[in-house]
């Protein structure tokens, strides 16, 4: 099972890590990427499935991504 | 269909501990306008950063500070601290209130003259006073409030040349409980060299003592410490009466009023510590009426106060040039505006507030100032909204020492624009450009 599979998330953006015991909170946009991230999109599918939910460009939508994935990365939540 | 409203993506650790006493930060609120004029349209007009003054918030200020003390006190006067803020139009707005002005340099004497205060209400403080100096401000008649013994001496020269009666004060320091003790000041009361700089000023027959001064500090928000210096002034004003029979016509207790910005390191906001202009009022006076002054004359009492007066009405207004990551992963935001304009961060712990809504998450960040300095850090650690690029923040309470302590370094200053009571805003300080230091400049030939 991959490391983002592990994790306990409710749909306020709870997150529980039950390999650490620690927990987490993120908003409607990370729950948004974490469920993408869950079906194995790529980082481009994710920017490009933002924009089209939401009001955002392309470079402002890719910055935050990538600034995201580093948080899950740096807290072990995803390879 | 329209889209959703974005906001950036936030991962938070949820950090197990005791809760902080004051409970959860409450949302930031933003600050869209002042005076009711969109800040927006003030930073499109006048670029960015820009300092905002409020006139509206000076009158009301020093009508509120007047009230406190004049319904306790029968003699009561103003003298505005130039080197706080000396715009002219900051000083004409204070002087328009009826403050005299107070000043400490050759270069602030002159502003004063220039703002169309009679010589009289000029109060000269401070070391450095040079012999040109000494000469306008005795021809004038203005208040020379004596530092040093050099510059007693120069003074009594300067009689003898100019066959006139300097009207001057002692500068006194002295111990109020104030730690650290201000005692760079004029003469110390402790070790009998005030008594003594009142003796060869009466004995010379020539000059006219009028007054006693003194500065015990900065920030003070033990208002009993002023108290304090009234005893050991009064003492000294009645032994002088006895001595010479002369009266004091007034006590000065110079500034030090506490604004309401934080000091960093303090433990509670300076909202809920800083005393009111009523609080100081009434130790004051109280402590002016209750000490005995010689033949029961109650001297004036003249009030040198700069921060206290002005802080709240200066505001900053600018624009993020950048987000970032520190190494250990904390945010850090840059802003347009550093140490050289806001000197002042390195003790005060700003309020700043984003002009717009931008996000309901707010994450701990580092504020840097555009320099290319490590030490320019506006805010170390503030729970902030998460601002992109070119958005505008807005920080507060900024008009006290900010336009006269900045430093052009390494940018130019910017413009500085005052909002009159009609809601008009008005540039009174022009930003600089190259032209500004060509024209200081001068380059050998050698080198052209």
């Amino acid at each position: 099972m991959s490391k983002l599979n592990s994790l306990a998330i409710s749909d306020s953006g709870f997150i529980f890590k039950p390999s650490t015991g620690e927990s987490f909170t993120t908003n409607e946009m990370g729950l948004f990427i974490i469920q993408l991230l869950k079906e194995n999109k790529s980082g481009e599918e994710i920017i490009n499935a933002i924009m089209e939910d939401f009001e955002v460009d392309n470079v402002t939508a890719g910055r935050d991504l990538y600034e995201y994935l580093d948080f899950l990365k740096r807290e072990q939540m995803m390879d | 269909m329209s889209k959703k409203i974005y906001e950036r993506p936030v991962l938070r650790k949820v950090v197990e501990g005791i809760p902080n006493k004051f409970g959860s930060l409450k949302r930031l609120r933003p600050i869209e306008t002042i005076d009711n004029v969109a800040i927006d349209a003030i930073i499109e007009k006048y670029g960015s950063p820009v300092f905002i003054i409020s006139e509206k918030t000076i009158r009301e200020t020093y009508k509120t500070a007047y009230r406190a003390f004049s319904t306790r006190y029968p003699k009561v006067q103003f003298a505005w601290s130039y080197k706080t803020n000396y715009l002219d139009a900051v000083c004409r707005i204070f002087h328009q209130e009826g403050a005299w002005a107070e000043v400490v340099s050759g270069f602030e004497y002159e502003k004063a003259l220039d703002n169309n205060i009679p010589g009289n209400k000029i109060i000269f403080n401070g070391p450095d006073k040079s012999r040109e100096d000494l000469v306008s401000a005795i021809s004038n008649n203005s208040l020379i409030h004596i530092d040093h013994f050099d510059e007693l001496y120069m003074i009594i020269k300067l009689v003898e040349e100019l066959k006139e009666r300097p009207q001057v004060a002692i500068r006194v320091n002295m111990d109020t409980g104030i730690i650290p003790q201000w005692d760079r000041f004029g003469f110390n009361y402790e070790n009998g060299e005030a008594w003594n700089a009142i003796n060869r000023i009466l004995s010379n027959g020539k000059i006219d003592l009028i007054g006693l001064h003194i500065h015990i500090g900065t920030y003070i928000i033990m208002s009993k410490a002023y108290a304090t210096a009234i005893e050991k002034l009064a003492a000294l004003a009645t032994k002088t009466f006895y001595r010479f029979q002369k009266t004091i016509n007034y006590i000065d207790l110079g500034g030090g009023f506490a604004s309401q910005n934080t000091l960093q390191g303090a433990y509670m906001p300076a909202t809920d510590t800083t005393p009111s202009f009523d609080d100081y009022a009434h130790t004051i006076t109280t402590a002016m009426t209750s000490v005995n002054f010689p033949n029961n004359e109650m001297p004036a009492l003249i009030l040198e106060t700069g921060r206290a007066l002005i802080d709240e009405a200066g505001w900053l207004a600018g624009t993020v040039l950048a987000n970032k990551r520190l190494a250990d992963g904390r945010r850090a935001m840059v802003i347009d505006a550093g140490v050289n304009l806001m000197f002042t961060a390195f003790w005060y712990d700003y309020e700043i507030f984003p002009v717009h809504e931008t996000s309901f998450q707010s994450e701990p960040t580092t504020i840097y100032g555009p320099l290319c300095m490590n030490i320019d850090v506006i805010r170390k650690n503030i729970d902030f909204p998460m601002l992109n690029k070119g958005d505008h923040f807005v920080i507060k309470r900024v008009g006290a020492y900010t336009m006269t302590q900045w430093m052009q370094f390494i940018t130019y200053r910017p413009n500085v624009v005052l909002i009159d009571l009609k809601g008009e805003v008005h540039l009174i300080r022009k930003q600089e450009d190259k032209e500004v230091f060509r024209r200081q400049e001068l380059t050998p030939k050698y080198l052209l």
